[in-house]
């Protein structure tokens, strides 16, 4: 709400007021069925993407290998930073050596996967945004039509899956990245042991409930940033206002959704039942 | 950006993320050892698991011979009743203790296996007889409670 | 004369929301081989009922046959293939930013045939010669002016040799040689491929030189239509005031406001 709105607001009486909530909610509710609508025709419609490859390739290589240098870079410097601030509590209760195990939990089960995805979805999720709007506002997306061509299956759906496909590897490869920086400055920097750094993390951490969660939670953080991305491209009023919105809109949404599925995919991977 | 360009980097960035994660489940992970190992089961019946939980290690010597594969109670004689997968290349006598032990001072439970001196081993469904329940922190406190009370007694009998 | 028209349009109406009609009952026919002109003020209607023809909107009441195919009730496949046969020529050109002019022309070449790539080859440079272009193949969208856009656009709209043809707004913001260029090749694109034309256009004076009919809308009627000459001569008075470029006459030159003197600040001391 811009100040305009809220002077209107405030100048409303609360019956008002109420209304318009409640309109805003039904509205977005709304709009969540019509983006789910758009997403089942979507992946129904992926066959092109699927027989031609080369499109979705050229997909993984704007969302995923362009995103190569972000997710490296970061993924060194937070392990790093784990290292650092692992080893200062740790070493206070004499358990220095468990520097490993800490690193490799935190970035496997949740700073891998969280912290790529946000990465992803301001990097790619805004760029598939504000293409796919600019191709809608210039009369691409319609031209496309107007030749008989479906633009969701030639367009969106070769980006959703070069999305989909390639947030998994960007988290992994965020993982590995921090678990390296995580031993460079442990063990190389401070002088952990190396043997216990690495021994105890193997003990630790488990493939089936550590590395695979972590692998199911990056594939759902895909999905989500990538269908955020493609539905308010595709949903943007074709005109500059309304995509630069659009694009904030994707980067917004999708951090909020990955925060959010997060807590619920932990809660139901780690605690509880056996 | 021609089409073979493209193609080559597509190709480093896939290998590069398999990689990773080939490099996660190894070297930080426990993929290497003990995933797909043979087993056979064999089953424990204990007054009290304590904290021990389903996957937990079993160990012998202090060596990782297996995990614990389910825990269920026995509505009739009132205990609990674990299931133990044992690595195949493992052989235990009949007459080996079961214990659940904890690793460290506040550290997780697990089970530690004593083998006996039978000259019978375990077989897949087998039993261990001789069992020892994990340590409850309230009936040892209780316990130490009781015999300090008792020492005073006798004492003042005296 | 050909006996079935290429587009029959009856008693078309059409609105987004029932409180406000978009368009009124239009009567319109164009024959196999004509160039038609659909003019009026912006905000008529015009393009809304080229939409309707192109069945990306569906009527609210009325029919419309459109290569004999009942754009109001088509089904996906059906309305590709009738798109398949048609061409559109969208106001900027909307050519894809991101491959070059050549793959532009090629784009539906390949979507729709397989074609073994020297035939493919030879098909888009016929269609950029026809349009004066084929120099300009390996250049990218981006550096092209908007006159060359829109010729490049032109021959991507004809790659499949379509039997009608629509223009929206082809002349916007041209100079006066590309005018004459876009106009030539209306005309000899409509003769040589044997082809129907729409155009949709506000340039009185550019379509009256091209078109053999038209027909007038103004609030989402078709208050006027004939020959060039015909409206030319019109004596109907919004018409005329359109033709002649008049500043006031039925549409009014001050926006609709209180009196003058209420909205003076000064005056009223």
């Amino acid at each position: 709400m811009d100040l305009k709105g809220m002077r209107a607001a405030a100048q409303m009486g609360l019956r008002a007021r109420l209304e318009r909530l409640g309109g805003t909610v039904t509205g977005q509710v709304w709009r969540l069925g019509y983006a789910s609508r758009f997403l089942g025709y979507m992946v129904l419609h992926s066959g092109t993407a699927m027989r031609r490859f080369g499109l979705t390739m050229k997909e993984i290589y704007f969302a995923g290998v362009l995103s190569l240098v972000i997710i490296l870079v970061s993924g060194l410097f937070v392990g790093m930073v784990l290292a650092l601030q692992g080893y200062e509590t740790l070493q206070r209760y004499g358990s220095s050596e468990a520097l490993g195990v800490l690193v490799a939990l935190s970035l496997v089960r949740e700073l891998g996967p969280v912290v790529a995805g946000l990465l992803f979805a301001s990097r790619a999720g805004s760029a598939i945004t504000a293409e796919i709007g600019l191709m809608k506002a210039t009369e691409q997306l319609s031209a496309m039509e107007m030749m008989a061509v479906d633009p969701i299956a030639r367009v969106v759906a070769p980006r959703f899956w070069g999305g989909v496909l390639s947030m998994p590897l960007l988290a992994a490869l965020f993982s590995a990245m921090g678990i390296f920086g995580g031993y460079l400055v442990g063990v190389q920097l401070i002088g952990v042991d190396a043997g216990a750094f690495w021994s105890q993390m193997q003990a630790a951490v488990d493939v089936r409930n550590d590395i695979l969660n972590g692998v199911i939670k990056s594939l759902v953080f895909g999905v989500a940033v990538t269908w955020i991305a493609v539905f308010e491209g595709y949903d943007a009023p074709p005109t500059a206002e309304g995509v630069s919105r659009a694009t904030t809109r994707t980067v917004v949404t999708s951090s909020l959704a990955i925060l959010a599925l997060d807590f619920v995919l932990t809660a139901l991977m780690f605690t509880g039942g056996p | 950006m021609n089409r073979s360009t493209i193609d080559l980097w597509v190709g480093v960035f896939v290998a590069a993320g398999l990689g990773a994660l080939l490099f996660l489940a190894l070297k930080v992970g426990n993929l290497a050892s003990f995933s797909t190992a043979q087993t056979y089961q064999v089953f424990a019946k204990f007054a009290n698991i304590g904290g021990l939980k389903v996957r937990a290690p079993i160990k012998s010597a202090g060596v990782v011979v297996g995990r614990v594969a389910d825990i269920r109670f026995d509505n009739e004689s009132y205990e609990a009743i674990v299931a133990m997968n044992v690595d195949s290349g493992f052989q235990f006598p009949r007459d080996t203790t079961a214990k659940i032990l904890t690793s460290g001072l506040l550290g997780e439970q697990y089970i530690g296996l004593e083998a006996g001196g039978d000259g019978v081993m375990l077989k897949h469904g087998d039993r261990l007889r001789l069992t020892q329940s994990a340590v409850v922190l309230e009936n040892l406190i209780s316990q130490f409670l009781f015999n300090k009370a008792a020492e005073g007694k006798p004492e003042e009998k005296k | 004369m050909p006996s079935t028209p290429i587009i029959e349009i009856r008693n078309l109406s059409f609105a987004y929301e029932p409180s406000r009609p978009v368009l009124r009952n239009i009567e319109l026919s164009v024959p196999r081989g004509a160039v038609v002109g659909i003019m009026g003020q912006s905000g008529c209607g015009k393009t809304t009922l080229l939409r309707v023809i192109m069945g990306a909107l569906t009527p609210s009441a009325g029919s419309a046959r459109v290569l004999g195919h009942d754009v109001a009730n088509l089904r996906r496949e059906p309305l590709f293939e009738m798109r398949r046969k048609m061409g559109m020529l969208f106001q900027f050109g909307a050519l894809f930013t991101d491959i070059s002019v050549y793959e532009n022309v090629a784009f539906p070449l390949r979507e729709h045939l397989s074609l073994p790539e020297p035939l493919l080859n030879d098909l888009v440079m016929m269609k950029l010669q026809a349009v004066g272009l084929r120099g300009a193949a390996h250049l990218m969208p981006t550096e092209l002016s908007g006159g060359m856009a829109r010729r490049v656009a032109l021959a991507r709209s004809i790659a499949l040799d379509p039997q009608l043809m629509l223009y929206d707004e082809p002349f916007t913001g041209l100079d006066p040689i590309s005018f004459g260029v876009i106009t030539r090749l209306i005309r000899e694109l409509n003769d040589s491929l044997g082809a129907t034309s729409i155009i949709v256009t506000h340039d009185v004076q550019e379509a009256l030189g091209v078109v053999d009919y038209v027909y007038f809308m103004a609030g989402g009627r078709v208050i006027a239509q004939g020959t060039p000459d015909e409206i030319r001569s019109s004596a109907e008075p919004f018409v005329n005031q359109f033709v002649n470029g008049r500043s006031d006459g039925p549409v009014p030159f001050h926006y609709p406001a209180p009196q003058y003197r209420a909205d003076l600040e000064l005056a009223e001391h």
